[in-house]
């Protein structure tokens, strides 16, 4: 069934991309991520432009975390000052995000830089997760127990000025923390149309020491909020957000995320960590090795 | 830029007509003025048909040869071409042209190497590899070349760029059609059909009709949309997204 993309300028067959946005909910309400990771290069490597892509991934994204922070308001588990906080961070990154799109796509060098954020983020996301997992694994097989980590935050956060009590994350810190880490993966989801959730969660978990019950919800809060706002800088500068590309992508990963978070229940979540850090490692694999290897197109186009 | 290429193409055509009586005149026409972009678009086949008028009727001996050229409007574009630097493939050398045809079709009764030569060919842009691009940046001709044949191997592999040698049927002498296809990328615009007759060699006769592309319905109104009311349309975006998320949820819930 192929159907016309009135921004993207080309047709494609509708079932794939609702299939495509099928398993990327999928995978999202099996792990709980966004899956915008997933969503931007696999649409390129469909064949729509690069920045279309981005843009209507974003709304995607939205739309695969609602339903979590819904559940998640209802169990009492967002922070909302610290959302808020990561969110106001989080707007004013993909400000940041619009001036570097702009600047970057004038030199001509957006796609090696997308692709470059991609491998050394999902890398390195990728390693460490397969690494707890296993080691989870291990101490599964073996009986063993490992230490529980101790909650902290990092030393760099204590030197920050300022302090304001989190209640439901249990912190007594300066919201600049939050605030930057906002701002990080605010300018992410401007290029890459990613939710950030990747980042995010660790860096609370680990740079914050939040308590671990409100992470999810309180970075579901956070990238709900920045998807929209990215979605409206997108509509507003490069208006490349395509609603019909969009509306396919939300019908299968809406309906998809509601199946994996049925199906993320009868699986134990070790394996699922294992799975997803599988996945990662896969998707950054594949950025490097089109880094690396002779390109399909040495030329690309742009039209003035 | 347009303007000035349609003259170049009208101005011989009009001398034709009024130096010499004698000489032939075609009359050319499309099977469609307008194509409309609609949510099904996948492309479409034009038909570029018509008739060669001999004065008095006479034929010539030897006969004569039709192409047809179908023209999108023209860009403004810059080309980068990817280089390894320290183990990765990145953008290194650019070139930028200014007048790089965004749809370009052709169709000739023979080969075009055996209907004109090619100073011919390059006069009237007879064959993707005689485009004139008119290089706006500080590249030595090796280097266009290179961009060039770089531009030509891109947009004919999806079908922006076509060469159909050889399909123009001609009836008695009299009646020549074509075929061209138009592919599901095409930018919206005014595109030009223009025809030549060519005689021993050289371009008797040329006429030129004009096809507006456009989207229509409601992927005229999206594009619209997005243009000039981007914030209503980016509020769209968001409510949809919240939309379905949401609804998708208190559906699951009941289930």
């Amino acid at each position: 069934m192929d159907l016309y993309l009135p921004i993207a300028n080309l047709s494609v067959n509708a079932l794939v991309i609702i299939g495509l946005g099928g398993v990327v909910g999928l995978l999202s309400g099996m792990f709980g991520v966004g899956g915008g990771f997933l969503t931007t290069p696999l649409l390129i490597f469909y064949g729509i432009p690069p920045t279309v892509a981005a843009a209507s991934a974003a709304s995607q994204v939205t739309g695969a975390s609602v339903s979590g922070v819904v559940t998640h308001m209802e169990r009492g588990t967002v922070d909302f000052r610290m959302g808020g906080v990561l969110t106001a961070g989080g707007v004013v990154g993909a400000g940041i995000g619009v001036l570097l799109f702009r600047l970057l796509q004038s030199l001509g060098q957006i796609d090696t830089v997308i692709a470059l954020l991609y491998v050394l983020m999902l890398g390195g996301i990728g390693t460490l997760m397969a690494k707890e997992s296993i080691q989870t694994l291990i101490a599964l097989k073996t009986g063993k127990r490992i230490q529980a980590r101790k909650r902290r935050h990092h030393p760099l956060v204590a030197a920050l000025p300022m302090r304001w009590r989190f209640y439901r994350s249990g912190l007594y810190i300066s919201p600049l923390a939050p605030l930057l880490l906002g701002m990080g993966t605010g300018i992410l989801t401007m290029l890459l149309g990613v939710g950030g959730g990747f980042i995010l969660v660790p860096a609370m978990l680990y740079l914050l020491g939040m308590t671990t019950q409100s992470v999810v919800g309180t970075s579901l809060f956070q990238i709900l909020f920045v998807t929209m706002a990215t979605t409206m800088m997108h509509a507003m500068t490069t208006k490349a957000v395509d609603l019909v590309l969009a509306l396919l992508l939300l019908i299968g990963s809406v309906t998809g995320a509601q199946v994996g978070t049925r199906l993320s229940m009868t699986v134990r979540p070790e394996y699922l960590r294992i799975l997803l850090a599988a996945i990662v490692l896969l998707v950054a694999a594949r950025m490097a090795l089109g880094l690396g290897w002779r390109p399909d197109e040495i030329y690309t186009i742009e039209v003035r | 830029m347009k303007r000035a290429s349609a003259l170049s193409v009208l101005a011989p055509a009009l001398l034709l007509l009024l130096g010499a009586a004698d000489e032939p005149e075609l009359v050319p026409d499309v099977s469609q003025r307008t194509v409309e972009i609609q949510y099904s678009f996948t492309g479409a086949d034009l038909l570029l048909f018509g008739a060669i008028v001999y004065p008095g009727g006479r034929r010539p001996k030897n006969p004569a040869d039709i192409v047809v050229v179908l023209k999108g409007p023209d860009q403004s574009i810059m080309m980068r071409e990817k280089e390894k630097v320290a183990g990765i493939w990145v953008n290194a050398d650019r070139a930028r042209f200014r007048s790089a045809p965004s749809f370009y079709a052709m169709a000739s009764s023979r080969p075009i190497g055996k209907i004109v030569d090619d100073r011919t060919a390059a006069i009237y842009e007879l064959g993707v590899d005689k485009l004139q691009l008119s290089p706006s940046s500080l590249n030595d001709s090796a280097e266009l070349e290179r961009f060039q044949a770089g531009l030509v191997d891109l947009r004919r592999r999806v079908g922006l760029y076509v060469e159909k040698p050889g399909t123009v049927e001609i009836t008695d002498g009299v009646l020549y059609r074509a075929r061209l296809p138009l592919s599901a990328r095409v930018t919206v615009g005014d595109y030009t059909a223009e025809t030549f007759l060519v005689q021993d060699g050289r371009v008797v006769a040329a006429a030129i009709r004009d096809i507006t592309v456009r989207k229509s319905g409601f992927e005229q109104f999206m594009a619209l949309a997005a243009e000039h009311w981007s914030f209503l349309y980016g509020l769209t975006a968001i409510l949809l997204a919240v939309g379905m998320g949401w609804a998708a949820g208190a559906i699951a819930r009941r289930i």
